[in-house]
């Protein structure tokens, strides 16, 4: 195995973007992470998405993506794992690198979710669940993270203005990232009387549907202080599962995916919880930032909800939370998403986060979750001195 | 697509102008409250205060005629044996085939040496017909001719869109400028396929694509047509002294008009929707007119269209003298604006036939 690295990242503003198709989406990000590495050619492209097929009527975006940007010829496959699409597309090529199969490989995370009305993406989103249990009983994807946000108020008392502190987090710190979609703060205030979206999941519980692409050039890690001047260590990179369904979990209340992949990265990086300076989680859902914490070791069952509650998840918290906005005021374009938390964890470990930057960030992690937990790709990224 | 608006912008070889002008708006009127209360408990929010609502015995046909008989009477002794075409341009023309046209043509004595069409442009098939009937008047084929936009608009019962689809319009009689009471400077259209909104054969209501319907839609064509104007002719917000756009509700106008940088008070005698709903392919014409009702010679108008598919058409239009003696002559906008009845939600499903049994 060899070491990896990340020499370049590009990405494009997450929004609503009308005027521009998938592969154009795909080409701003790729075009931007290949200006930055600085490189020519690569020998494999991997490109995470989700609902090309039901979203944007095509498939078949390896090849796609590739030729139009130039790399006809390369290898190049799309990865999926629903909302995980991104990030398992950087362990494939993580993967390919490690394994000494390719030298420079682009990992691309796109989703265009905006050519549809909003049932056809809803109805779309709800592949992410399991279909003949959960879906085809008439839950939405947002329903089955109601019912997760309910059960977590039931189980450890709290209320749903108790989960405001996490959408605050986001939109502050998306206020300081041009690629953000919505770039303005919001209050307490605004919060308890946020448009009810499926309850208790309110409008500012919930991410926004979107269309965005992010992307990263990885080098193996000997070749990458040639190449680049700010290369970012792949320290760990893992993928747990679990069940679709949630009835089919051993506890409904913790993301067993999560504390596996979690564990793995660990492991790999040598280093646990108490190393990592930041945290890019996903929070599709607010239930999910707390779900997530838990998974990962920095609170206690039924604790994650009180580390926000507690200010710990602001830039000079203890743990840093969804420093550039998150999936909630970032954006959440579900095969681009997990890709623009490695573009932002990248960002920070340079120290180009700007008014976000989390002082001295050596090592920061970032967790892309696909379905309601079934998929938990975690990766924790270095810098290199 | 045209990167040269002088080249872009449509102005006939000889000026003309509006001769008269008349709006139609019914008399009942449905809070959006009404709406609210029955499909989201009351709790949502509503985008108007009130829509108009047609009577039982109301439709495109005859409240176009309403209102082309307000024109007439402004005009002031037209013969309306010059007036050589009558266009109607509706969503909601009362017939699949068969004109509304020639049924107003003949109750103004436009019959029979005329030209008669309806138009369908969703909500800009108002300004379509108008575009038309300067090139008509400004070539020389006709003296006189007629343009109409007007609708009973329909929308799905619980839609978004229920709150405002309302009912009116507006009739223009377009003649020779040294008649007119309004001389046409200028025009502009910005047209592309954008489906942003439709009803297909057959459909009953329309459907349309959320959010979609703003930016890339209502304010990429309305900006574009409004700058394409300005910038053909030489002229800034400030040149004006009022601008009506398209009104799906009060938002949408305020913001175009706010990014284009004109003021509330240029906008706020044409801004009818909170009061009326959005009247589709009367919108931004009924706005016009309530703009004319007040205006003084020497008075300069922008007018911006918007039809869903998409597209925008623009007009600037200066007053002259003669709009003090016309503007008495008939009932003004806010006459029918103010002559207001309410109807609760049950009593509009059945004026509008929404219960099909």
């Amino acid at each position: 195995m060899r070491d990896v690295a990340i020499i370049g990242v590009g990405q494009i503003e997450v929004g609503e973007h009308w005027d521009t198709s998938l592969r154009h989406l795909s080409l701003g990000a790729v075009q931007a992470a290949i200006a930055d590495a600085g490189v020519a050619q690569a020998d494999a492209l991997y490109v995470g998405n989700m609902l090309s097929g039901e979203l944007a009527g095509q498939e078949h975006l390896g090849a796609l993506v590739a030729d139009f940007a130039g790399l006809r010829g390369i290898e190049a496959v799309k990865i999926e794992a629903a909302c995980g699409s991104g990030a398992a597309a950087l362990r494939m090529g993580y993967v390919a690198v490690a394994g000494g199969l390719a030298d420079v490989v682009i990992v691309a995370g796109v989703e265009k979710m905006t050519d549809l009305l909003g049932h056809d993406t809803t109805a779309a989103l709800a592949l992410a669940a399991d279909g003949e249990y959960e879906a085809f009983l008439g839950l939405s994807f947002v329903a089955v993270n109601a019912l997760l946000m309910r059960r977590y108020m039931h189980e450890y008392g709290y209320s749903r203005q108790d989960f405001a502190p996490f959408a605050i987090n986001a939109h502050k710190n998306a206020v300081n990232n041009p690629y953000a979609m919505f770039g303005f703060p919001v209050t307490a205030e605004r919060f308890a009387s946020a448009k009810m979206i499926c309850d208790p999941i309110s409008l500012l519980d919930s991410s926004p549907i979107c269309d965005g692409a992010a992307a990263v050039v990885l080098a193996p890690a000997d070749m990458a202080r040639s190449l680049s001047a700010a290369p970012v260590r792949i320290a760990a990179s893992a993928i747990g599962t679990d069940s679709l369904a949630v009835h089919d979990r051993r506890d409904p209340m913790v993301l067993d995916g999560a504390i596996i992949s979690t564990r793995r990265a660990y492991e790999q990086a040598g280093v646990g919880p108490e190393d990592i300076y930041l945290f890019e989680l996903h929070d599709a859902f607010s239930v999910m930032a707390a779900l997530s914490l838990e998974g990962a070791g920095f609170a206690e069952k039924g604790q994650g909800l009180r580390l926000a509650l507690d200010g710990e998840i602001g830039i000079d918290g203890r743990i840093p939370v969804n420093t550039m906005g998150g999936l909630k005021a970032r954006g959440h374009p579900v095969g681009a998403t997990g890709m623009y938390q490695i573009v932002e964890v990248v960002q920070q470990l340079r120290g180009l986060a700007g008014q976000n930057q989390v002082k001295d960030a050596r090592l920061g992690m970032a967790q892309n979750i696909g379905g309601s937990g079934a998929t938990v790709v975690t990766h924790i990224l270095e810098r290199m001195e | 697509m045209t990167d040269n608006n002088d080249c872009a912008m449509l102005k006939p070889d000889r000026d003309v102008g509006i001769v008269g002008y008349g709006a139609y708006v019914p008399r009942y009127r449905l809070p959006a409250i009404e709406v609210e209360r029955i499909w989201t408990d009351g709790k949502g929010g509503t985008p108007i205060k009130e829509k108009s609502v047609p009577g039982l015995d109301e439709d495109v046909a005859t409240m176009s005629i309403e209102a082309a008989r307000n024109a007439m009477a402004r005009a002031g002794g037209v013969n309306p044996a010059l007036i050589r075409a009558v266009w109607v341009g509706s969503e909601s023309h009362p017939y699949a085939v068969k004109p509304t046209s020639t049924i107003v043509a003949e109750t103004i004595g436009a019959t029979p040496h005329t030209q008669a069409a309806d138009w369908e442009f969703a909500c800009k098939a108002g300004t379509e017909a108008l575009q038309a009937a300067i090139g008509f008047v400004g070539s020389g084929m006709a003296r006189y001719a007629m343009a109409i936009g007007m609708d009973t608009a329909q929308a799905r019962p619980g839609d978004a869109l229920e709150y405002t689809a309302g009912a009116g319009g507006a009739a223009y009689l377009v003649g020779p400028a040294d008649e007119a009471l309004s001389v046409f400077e200028g025009s502009f259209s910005y047209v592309t396929d954008t489906p942003d909104f439709w009803r297909r054969a057959h459909q009953h209501y329309p459907s349309h694509g959320g959010r979609f319907t703003g930016e890339p839609a209502y304010f990429k064509h309305s900006l574009g047509a409004a700058r394409g104007l300005m910038e053909a002719l030489g002229t800034k917000p400030a040149d004006y002294t009022y601008a009506v756009f398209h009104q799906p509700n009060a938002k949408f106008p305020q913001s175009a008009a706010k990014q284009l940088g004109f003021s509330r008070e240029q906008i706020g005698p044409g801004l009818l929707a909170n009061d009326i709903g959005n009247t589709y392919a009367g919108s931004s014409i009924i706005g016009l007119s309530a703009v004319l009702d007040v205006a003084a010679p020497g008075d300069r108008v922008l007018l911006v269209s918007y039809g869903s598919g998409a597209g925008s058409d623009a007009f600037s239009l200066r007053v002259t003298k003669a709009i003090l003696e016309r503007q008495k002559r008939a009932p003004q906008t806010q006459d029918y604006v103010a002559r207001r009845k309410e109807v609760d939600y049950g009593t509009y499903v059945r004026f509008v036939r929404k219960l099909r049994v």
